[in-house]
């Protein structure tokens, strides 16, 4: 149990410590709900007056994505190409506790940012609806989608690669998942290839879960569980600690 | 456990048997049997290549053993991986450290790992890091990185420690400090096994010197023995390159062959006379003396020699396949020249 307290809160302070990390995980999320809530220039679902309403589910869910993909995956790709993974092979910390380290890292992470969000969104006069009690089961399947899919490139890739890679597909993501630009602006296909991504189930689950009037989500939590399943058993197969 | 169970006689801390470790066509250890015991310093030796790192991640239980057996403290690293990681210590050839972490920071997390951890501050000042809490990894230097991956090595209090190259790339004061410590290791009773370029580290710090190359055992001994062994009616010298061997040679009726520009090998007892009769001959030609050895030869000496003449060995068996290969090849080309023609 010490062994575990004290890998975590390593973890936490050196991804803490990482501006740049920082600036991923929280930085732009908030930057995106307050400039894009105050200034009325991206397009809104139907039914949806006030611009914040629709933001707040969607840079949630990219708060997940940034912590579990992004953080997890840059910070483990480097750890693993400087050999402190096989370092710590040979201590009797064992891959358990590492694991479980990592896990308690993201979630703890995700718990900082929900409540900057959540507190910036309230500020922006937020008015949450939906199904609220079903948000902890999204975040922690949409956790375990982006880490895994994190892992599997930390795992499998040069540190550097993972760096690109990670960061190319939270630009990607963020606009095709429908986090900040609805799928009802984009071409049926675009939209359709959008909601099959993880990031387009969760931010679909996150806006069933957030705001009255937003589509049915069952087929997004499907997709979202599938996910969920999929990409932490690639990890767990093709991760290589050297 | 049971602890009513007859203790087996203590066995050595590290033992390999007959180990061989294949990757894919390659054979990286071949056969490769040798022991360490507590409360002496073993270096491993070889040239790049030979097999050293091979080794040391197979006891440290990182790969597996294509046949043969390693066994640590009396387990198998592989299949008692957990059982063996809270005893022994593990110094890596570079990196293994976040590179965001300060020193205080991550002896303290290493300390966690174990049941009955040395104290992180003591530790820190045995290294040297004292001063270096607010630094970070990245920005320490080589020397410093060293001295801490020694600490970390250190930090569970381990039985055997594995260190490989500890004193690659430091400064001479860095150096001193790491064999210092190294040196009390063994007199704690610890077993250190420690893979080095550095033949005058081994030379001054080991009591036992394995040396291998191509994955086999080329000698296992003591350095005093390797060095006082079989070659030892030889008198080296230095002095300027081109001498007229022949001529010196008449002069002390021995042969003198220079070995590398300005060093010399004379076949001769190294007895006061013959010594005598170098200077005065040198003396004669205005010639000055750089270095002389009598007797012993420097464990560089013994290595080379060694590794030289496995090399020698190696090339000749690759020229004799090649030869075969050349003679099959010319046997396929006739034959489908023939099929060609049909």
């Amino acid at each position: 149990m010490r062994a575990f307290a004290a890998q975590t809160r390593t973890e936490l302070v050196l991804s803490l410590r990482n501006g740049e990390q920082l600036l991923v995980s929280i930085v732009i999320p908030l930057l995106l709900l307050v400039f894009f809530s105050l200034v009325d220039v991206l397009p809104l679902p139907e039914g949806v007056s006030d611009g914040v309403d629709f933001l707040t589910p969607g840079v949630l869910a990219l708060a997940v994505m940034s912590s579990a993909m992004v953080s997890l995956g840059i910070g483990t790709g480097f750890e693993r190409q400087y050999k402190v993974l096989k370092r710590l092979g040979a201590t009797p910390l064992g891959r358990g506790r590492w694991v479980g380290a990592k896990i308690a890292m993201v979630l703890a992470l995700i718990a900082i940012q929900v409540v900057v969000l959540v507190v910036a969104a309230f500020a922006l006069s937020w008015a949450p609806g939906g199904t609220p009690a079903l948000v902890p089961v999204a975040v922690l399947l949409g956790t375990a989608a982006f880490a895994g899919l994190g892992l599997l490139m930390a795992g499998t890739l040069r540190g550097t690669l993972t760096l690109a890679l990670a960061n190319g597909l939270y630009l990607v993501l963020l606009l095709l998942g429908g986090m900040i630009i609805p799928f009802s602006e984009m071409p049926s296909w675009l939209a359709t290839l959008g909601e099959l991504t993880p990031a387009g189930a969760l931010s679909t689950v996150m806006q069933s879960c957030l705001r009255d009037g937003a589509p049915a989500a069952g087929t997004a939590w499907a997709v979202l569980a599938v996910w969920a399943v999929a990409l932490p058993a690639a990890a767990i197969r093709l991760f290589r600690w050297e | 456990m049971t602890s009513d169970a007859p203790r087996p006689a203590p066995s050595p801390a590290v033992e390999v048997a007959d180990l061989t470790i294949r990757y894919g066509d390659h054979v990286a250890v071949d056969g490769l049997s040798f022991t360490a015991e507590r409360g002496q310093i073993t270096a491993l030796l070889g040239p790049n290549g030979a097999g050293k790192t091979s080794t040391v991640e197979t006891l440290e239980g990182y790969r597996r053993a294509t046949s043969g057996a390693v066994r640590v403290l009396g387990l198998d690293p592989w299949s008692h991986h957990a059982e063996l990681v809270g005893r022994i210590g593990v110094m890596l050839q570079s990196g293994g450290v976040y590179s965001g972490i300060r020193p205080a920071e991550v002896v303290r997390l290493f300390a966690s790992y174990y049941a009955d951890p040395a104290d992180p501050d003591e530790l820190l000042a045995r290294v040297g890091l004292s001063d270096r809490r607010r630094s970070t990894w990245r920005s320490m230097s080589g020397g410093e990185q060293q001295r801490l991956s020694l600490a970390l090595a250190l930090v569970g209090r381990p039985q055997v420690a594995f260190l490989d190259e500890p004193t690659a790339g430091i400064d001479p004061a860095g150096r001193q400090l790491i064999r210092r410590i190294v040196a009390d290791l063994r007199d704690e009773g610890v077993a250190v096994l420690l893979t080095t370029h550095d033949l005058d580290e081994a030379e001054k710090l080991a009591d036992r010197v394995v040396i291998i190359d191509h994955g086999h055992l080329l000698a296992d001994a003591s350095p005093s023995e390797l060095m006082a062994s079989s070659h030892g009616d030889e008198l080296h010298f230095g002095a300027p390159g081109g001498l007229d061997g022949a001529a010196l040679g008449a002069h002390l009726s021995a042969s003198v062959t220079e070995e590398s520009p300005g060093e010399y090998r004379v076949a001769a007892a190294p007895t006061p006379a013959t010594v005598a009769a170098l200077t005065a001959w040198l003396a004669e030609h205005d010639l000055p003396l750089a270095d002389l050895r009598a007797g012993r030869q420097s464990l560089e000496d013994v290595f080379l020699r060694l590794t030289r003449s496995a090399a020698e060995a190696d090339a000749a068996l690759a020229a004799e396949r090649a030869s075969e290969a050349g003679s099959r090849r010319r046997r396929q080309s006739r034959r489908a020249r023939r099929g060609s023609a049909r």
